[in-house]
Formats: structure tokens, sequence, C-alpha cells
């Protein structure tokens, strides 16, 4: 069979060399009674060439239309650059750096990686990954309410409902009492935001643009922390960066970010990486891994694993979290993406989206019956109130091999519009909408 | 030499791509949207050609260790080959460009491919219904946790205490903190398992459950585990595996004959997805009928010739990642599991535990051994003898770095001292084995004929020892914080 390095002669050699007569002599303090006598019911072992063929066949019966998708995952491009890259055995075949010696590589990307994220985000400190950005969410909570010592966390209504969904299950078992703020014209209502802060509340989570597509207040948000002892988490979309004024110029506390956009593959959801950053003020109860400068016995430049004192592995329940593997190969991705497209790169990228994105709204909403569901700007994605069922619309669509967007709900869709999407593309969404709409 | 930072490369006015132009009417920035929601200014990204990123890339890909390069023993991480046709199928773009939110109809493929590999696992692992979800093991010990808890709950009872031994991985504890436990530590016995008396002592009426590693980090078989279950059953608490170590079991036992209510696995060890130097991995949760209407959602199902997604266990814990997981992680797992085949999987079970008895029996008279016991996939030595001639775990583990071989996992499991934690796996040949052996032997030997050599170790690495005190202490963790 594929993958032993031994022969059965290799084998039997080995089990004489130990001192036993057979293999059975090795597990007997294993009970009989629990012992597994069958055989697995899982197919026969296959060829490679066999397992293409049904792999093939597999990916053959998935669908890849022109795709308006979005709502945290989008059809951005890759450049061919960061295939090439992670496609080296040195990457992808390396563990977690716990000797630093061989893994100065993985640790200089680390250490990249983290001035990259801080540098695009204005944060002080971003950590090495986390696993995508509803765990990240959690775990920034969880950080928020130990430093502020205050249960109470309010959370925009305009949150990706994925996270807030991941963040429910992580805060079950704890005190902390999430309270949800109202929207109003499409973003957070600063108004009840405003009436909800008291005493008791330690932490505000805003979305900006928000999974609606839409940009919030954050400038009026950012006053109500009032005092350091209320913190704000900012969940951003890295490409907006490109443009958009960030949450270290917000003043935010914690930005966290679906990394997805810079570079990986859609992949049905996974894998991602959580983009997790923070204030210098928190960088001692920020979870996950950290590389950080150091020298070698010669003077040399080198870089280590630091501050592990907060991790599992020492610190076991006291821990900050009890994350360990995180999402490195991802981050690599990240870090590749925001070095080749560079200052300039980032810039155009995000124009293109916000240029693209008003073009397509523009059109849609001169549509009878279509609408923005808010008056306020947005950058690559919006939502759209239609005169028909979504349905409807996305049904047609999928028959044009088109993807439209999400819904939100009977009469509401998401469309996000990355650079990949052409105007031929955009066109033949505009007469899909057309004729579906006004036949 | 240092091989500088992508910053310390960069130059004003350099390229490393080309967007693809505007094709329709450019407006004014301003006009689309107000300068007020604008960066003040770009961020200081680098700007490198194509070129010399690629030069970059490649020259620190060649500093770190690899399982391509050479040998990874590293006790509990399972280091196994990763074979190349996972990779080159997950990459199908018929996998890798699926929104997570398109319709279920043109999805087919992945959901067939996720439901066939959940009965897979649940063939392998004797459970009944698993989820996918779980992005590493420390989020599937999350998960499963939080399934104990709530079926403690859905028979009105509070359960705080877990119980851990503390030969246990440090994600056990710090997971059942997360999840809202308290945890107890149990002693293991004089042969490395759990010590049953010291268990029973700790049966009070509001422990949730146990967390097990069988076989231990020890290496060692819990052959008790029947005397366990039924001390868990006579108060009905649960009994949780970390499945980190199954790559010992296959084919030779099943987690859920052996009493577990519930597992996680890490597909990036047992099911050789690669580790992508620290992750991304994917922890699987399989459980019994007991835990079965907690999972997360969506669980993929199948009807007749169609499978979707099921979003409606109403007692469910929620969700614990965005969407479904890891997916091209479920790809390369599941390629895998279609190599090997159904009788495939017994052999590498025996081939990892005739690798690491072959390195065991080679070394335990130069090494003392944790504990003297029949050891499966992997083993401890201790290096205390070494200590006191001179040489800790730390210095000979950083002389093996000098033979191009990764040192094992050093200092854990904690209740050995100067432990040194070994999992050749099966995918090492004889050679290689002997040469580790051959390599520990002369470590030893040079302990008392040149001892300076060994502490200062490691000679031939890209760079030596270096100072983790003093990165802790003049913390530099993002090179523009310190520019400024």
């Amino acid at each position: 069979m594929a993958y032993l390095s031994n022969s059965e002669l290799d084998f039997n050699e080995m089990l004489s060399a130990i001192g036993v007569n057979n293999f059975n002599e090795l597990i007997k303090n294993i009970p009989e009674k629990i012992r597994f006598n069958d055989s697995f019911d899982i197919p026969e072992a296959e060829s490679e060439f066999g397992v293409s063929k049904i792999f093939g066949k597999l990916a053959e019966k998935n669908e890849n239309y022109v795709s308006f998708l979005g709502g945290g995952v989008y059809d951005h491009y890759s450049p061919a650059i960061i295939n090439a890259i992670i496609s080296r055995s040195e990457f992808y075949t390396s563990y977690t750096p716990y000797q630093p010696e061989v893994s100065q590589g993985n640790l200089q990307l680390m250490y990249e990686f983290q001035s990259l994220v801080s540098e695009l985000t204005q944060m002080d400190v971003t950590n090495a990954s986390m696993y995508e950005a509803g765990s990240a969410l959690a775990e920034a909570i969880l950080l928020s309410v130990s430093y502020s010592k205050r249960k109470k966390v309010l959370i925009s209504a305009q949150v990706n409902p994925n996270y807030k969904r991941v963040v429910e299950t992580y805060i079950e078992n704890t005190e902390i009492d999430l309270v949800e703020i109202p929207k109003k014209n499409g973003i957070t209502d600063v108004d009840i935001l405003n009436d909800l802060i008291d005493e008791s509340v330690g932490t505000i989570v805003i979305q900006h643009p928000n999974y609606f597509g839409f940009l919030e207040s954050m400038e009026n948000i950012a006053k109500l922390r009032e005092d350091k002892k209320r913190l704000l988490i900012q969940i951003y979309d890295p490409i907006s960066l490109g443009l958009l004024k960030t949450p270290g110029e917000f003043g935010a506390d914690i930005a966290i970010a679906e990394g997805q956009s810079l570079g990986i593959p859609q992949n049905f959801g996974g894998p991602f990486v959580g983009l997790f950053s923070t204030t210098q003020q928190l960088v001692r109860m920020i979870p996950g891994r950290l590389s950080g400068v150091t020298k070698d016995v010669n003077g040399k430049r080198g870089f280590v694993l630091t501050l592990q004192t907060r991790e599992q592995h020492i610190r076991r329940e006291k821990a900050t979290s009890n994350i360990c593997t995180n999402s490195g190969l991802m981050a690599l991705i990240a870090g590749i993406y925001l070095a080749t497209l560079g200052k300039t790169g980032i810039k155009e990228v995000a124009e293109l989206c916000l240029q693209k994105a008003h073009y397509l709204a523009e059109a849609l909403t001169g549509i009878e019956g279509v609408k923005l569901v808010s008056s306020l700007p947005y950058f690559k994605e919006f939502t759209l109130e239609l005169p028909i069922e979504t349905d409807i619309l996305m049904n047609r669509a999928r028959e044009n091999k088109i993807f439209a967007g999400l819904k939100i709900d009977q009469n509401k869709i998401l469309i996000a519009v990355t650079e990949k999407r052409t105007k031929e593309e955009m066109d033949n969404l505009i007469k899909l909408f057309k004729t579906v709409i006004l036949q | 030499m240092d091989i500088k930072l992508i910053f310390e490369i960069s130059r004003e006015g350099r390229k490393g791509h080309v967007l693809p132009k505007l094709d329709i009417k450019q407006k004014s920035i301003n006009e689309l949207i107000s300068t007020t929601y604008l960066r003040n200014s770009s961020a200081d990204l680098p700007q490198v050609p194509e070129n010399e990123i690629m030069r970059h890339y490649v020259n620190l890909s060649v500093l770190n260790h690899n399982v391509d390069k050479s040998f990874y023993p590293l006790g509990s991480c399972t280091m196994k080959y990763n074979p190349k046709i996972n990779e080159q199928l997950s990459a199908l773009s018929g996998f890798t460009q699926l929104h997570p939110g398109q319709p279920e109809e043109t999805s087919q493929g992945a959901l067939q491919l996720m439901y066939e590999l959940q009965q897979s696992l649940l063939e392998i692992t004797g459970f009944s219904a698993i989820t996918l979800q779980p992005s590493a093991g420390a989020q599937g010990e999350l998960v499963g946790l939080l399934l104990v808890k709530k079926y403690h709950e859905s028979k009105n009872r509070k359960r705080t205490i877990i119980l851990v031994p503390d030969s246990a991985h440090g994600t056990n504890p710090a997971s059942a903190r997360l999840a809202g436990f308290t945890i107890r530590t149990i002693p293991s016995g004089l042969d490395g398992t759990v010590d049953l008396i010291k268990l029973k002592e700790s049966l009070t009426e509001d422990v949730a459950g146990i967390m097990l590693t069988n076989p231990s980090t020890l290496g060692i078989f819990e052959h008790q585990i029947a005397e366990i279950r039924e001390m868990m059953d006579s108060i009905d608490a649960l009994m949780y595996m970390d499945g980190a170590n199954m790559n010992a079991l296959f084919g030779i036992v099943r987690p859920g004959d052996m009493g577990f209510d519930v597992i996680h696995l890490n597909l990036h060890k047992s099911f050789s997805t690669p580790h992508g130097g620290g992750g991304p991995g994917s922890g699987p949760v399989a459980v019994n009928n007991k835990l079965k209407s907690f999972l997360p959602v969506p669980i993929v199902t199948k009807t007749g010739d169609n499978y979707s997604l099921d979003y409606s266990l109403n007692e469910t814990i929620g969700k614990v990642s965005g969407y479904f997981g890891n997916f091209a992680l479920m790809v390369r797992a599941y390629v895998y599991i279609r190599m090997i085949g159904k009788d495939g999987f017994r052999k590498i079970a025996e081939h990892s535990i005739v690798n690491a008895n072959y390195i065991k029996s080679g070394l335990k008279d130069t090494y003392e051994l944790g504990f003297d016991s029949n050891t499966m996939h992997e083993f401890v030595l201790s290096a205390e003898k070494q200590k006191m001639r001179g040489a800790k775990a730390l210095d000979i583990a950083k002389r093996l770095l000098d033979f191009g071989i990764h040192p094992p996992t050093v200092y854990f499991p904690l209740i050995v001292k100067e432990a040194m934690m070994i999992e050749p796996t099966e995918t090492e040949s004889k050679e290689m084995l002997d040469r580790f052996i051959e390599v520990m032997k002369e470590i030893d030997t040079d302990i008392d004929k040149n001892l300076q050599k060994i502490l200062d170790a490691p000679h031939t690495t890209p760079v030596g020892r270096l100072d983790e005190v003093g990165a802790a202490r003049n913390l530099d963790i993002n090179y523009f914080l310190k520019k400024s």
C-alpha cells in the first residue's frame, strides 16, 4: 500500500530487533474485548490515477459561475506568485516553529505578516493569525471583557450573522451579556447605542463596512468609548483599507478581519485566516502566537516565538486562549498578497472594487422598484430591495450561469463586486435584472 | 548573512503586480464616497518587483526544517509524509472556487465529499454522528466539551468539573476552562496510566466528564479503560478522547467501541494533511447517540442522491466557524482515506507502532525510559542521566539540529523529567530510524568527550541559539512600530 516506507521484510526484521515474535506482542496490553476484529466498511484502496478520476468527478459536480457573492467571502484575484510560493514543501510541510534555529523562514515571515497587517490597519500589534473571522471575533470579545472587567457587550445588528453565531457559542458558558444595537438606515443606530451605554458596558462591536455593505459612523461611535475602560472592536474588510480610514485612525482597541480577501481561495468556506490586531496596551493578553525580533549567540538578527507565557502549552488552564494550531499557511498567503500588491496595488484594487460596485449599483437602482436599502455610502458591496421575490431573481440568474448575490430575505439581496468582475459580466447582470423585473 | 526584511528591500516606485485596467468610466473617488471616510495616508506596504519577492520567499523557505527535507519525530504531532496527490486534487478549481453561500444545487460535489468523509471517519472511529466544522484540534476540544456541558444541562444538572490527567496536552485544560469548566488534575500511576484509586477519590457528583488521550502522551495504552468507563457511568459522567494519537489505533481498536462518548480528530496529524508551518488544521468531532442532537450546525445529510446542509438540530451548541470548517483540508483527508482504503489503516497503526518500538529498543540502554511500560506509536525518554553528566534535554535537542534531524518534543509531558517525546510515524524507513538511533548515541557519548560542543549547539543552522528572554523584554513584533 501507499506511504509505508518499510516492506513486510523490514517490518519482520524490526520485530526481531525489538525482541518480539510478532506484532501482537507489542499491543498485548490492549484488552481483547475492546479490540476491533473486523475490517472497515470503506472502499478498497485506490491508485493515484483512480483517486484522480473520483475527485475529478466530484469537482465537476460543483458549479463555478460568474459570482457576485460576498458577505465575508469574496472572489478576488490571487496573483500567480502566491501559489508558486505556498506550494513549496519548506512552507507547507513544516510545523509550528518550536525550534527557532531551523524555523527562521517561517518566523521571519510571521513577523512580516504581523507588521504588514499592523501597517494596513494602523494598529500597534497583530498576532500570527487566528482560524477565521468568526472565532477571532469571539476571542476579541473574551479579551475585551477580561480587560474591561465589564460583562456587557454591545454588538451592532449589522455585524455578519455567521460571526455572531460563533460568538454566541463561545460565550454561552460565560457571564457575558451580549446586547444587540439596532439599525437605522442600514447602519448601527448611534442614538440608541448612546442610550444603551452605561457603566456596565465594556465593549462595543461594530463592523465597518458592515455586513450589508454600508459605511458606519465610526467617528461618532468611537467617541462613545468615553474612557479607557470601554473597548471598541472593529471588524473590517482588509481590501477596503486601501482607501478607507483605518481602525487605528478611529482609535479601535481591537481590529478583526476575515483575511480571505487577501489572495486566499474561497475554498467553500475554509481554510481562511483571522486577522487580530490590538493596541500596545493589550499585547500581553492577545491570544495566539507572536514572532519577535531577537539576536542569536553571535549577535546575528533572528526571530523567536515570544510572550509565550500567555499560551496554553505553558499556562494550561490559565492561558488567555486555547488556540494552538492557527492558520499559518493562510497568513503566509495574506502576507505575500500584501507584499505583492504593495503600497500602490492595495489602493488600486480597492478603487477598482469601489468604482465597479458603484457602476453596478447605479445601473441596477435605475430599474423601477429596485433601490438601495440605505442612502449611505458603501464600498464594494451593497444590499438592494427588489420589487420581486429574491428567489425568482436568483434562480433566473443561475440559469444564466450567474450567482447574483446572497439572499438577505424574500425581497433583499446582497451584491458584492470585486476587481474581477468585468463590464460585460455586470452588464449581463443588469440585463437579467431588467428582463426578470420588467417582464 | 541576514536575510533582509521585505520592508528593507522596498524602493519607491517599484511594482510587484499589475492589476486589470478599469473597463468602465472612471469617476472621481470623492464623487463616490466622501473624503471623511478615506484614510489619511497610504499604508506603507513594500514596493518590490515580483522577481525580488520570489527570491525573498525562496531564500526564507530554505531556512525551515520540513517533513519533505528530513526526519521530524515530534511526539504527539504525527509529522507523517504529506502525499502530493492530496495537494494536487485539493487544488482543483471545482473545489477552490466554491463560495460557501452558493446554492446547494451547485455544490453537490463538495457536499458529497463532506458526507462521504463524515461516513468514513465514523466507521474508522466507531461513532454515530460527526461535525467537520472545528478548525483545529483545540477548537475540536472546545466543541467536545460544550457538548458534554449541554448533555448535563439537558438533564437539568449542574456539572462543573472536568477531570484531566497530568499527562494531558496543554490545550485540554485551556479548552475545558474556555467551555466553563473547572479542571481537576488526576495523577498518573506508576506504570504511566491513570491511577484508578486517585480517580475514584476525584469522582464527586459535580464531575461532568474526563478528558483522556489514549494512548496517552506517554504512548501507553490506557488498558483499564473499561474500569474507567464503569466509574464514569456510576455518576453518568462522559468520556472525552483527545484524538491526537489516533495514528496508533487505526483498525486495532475504535474509540467508540472503547467506551468514549466523544472524540476530536486532527486531520492534520493522522489523516496526512500538511501542517503549514502551524496551521491550518482541521478538528472534526465525532460522538455517540448521547450527544448527537447537540452537534454544531450545519451537518451534511443525504436524501436519495441529494446532499444538503442540515441546520435543523434544535438543541445545537451553535457554530464555531463562520461556515463549514476547513473544506480544503477535508478534500486532502478524504483523498488520503481513499488511497489508504479499507485494509490500509491497520497497516498504518502497525508500522507506526513498530517504528516507535524499534527506536525505543535501540535507545533504551542509553537513555532512561520515562515509564517502562509497553508503548505504541510514541514513547518518552528522559535525559535525566545525561543532565547529570552535563547535557540537558534542550542541549541534546539543539545538537540534533546539527545532524539535520528535528528534535523530539522536549519537556513534555510534564510528568517526566527532561522529557524527550519521540513519534517517528509509519512513513519513516528503517535506515532513517537507524540513523536517528546512531546520532542519539553519538551525542550521548560526546557528553563525556566534548561537552562544550553540545552546550554550544547548534553549529550548522542558519542562526545559533536565540535570546528568548531578550525578545520578550525588548518586544519588537511590528517593524513599523519600532520605526516610529
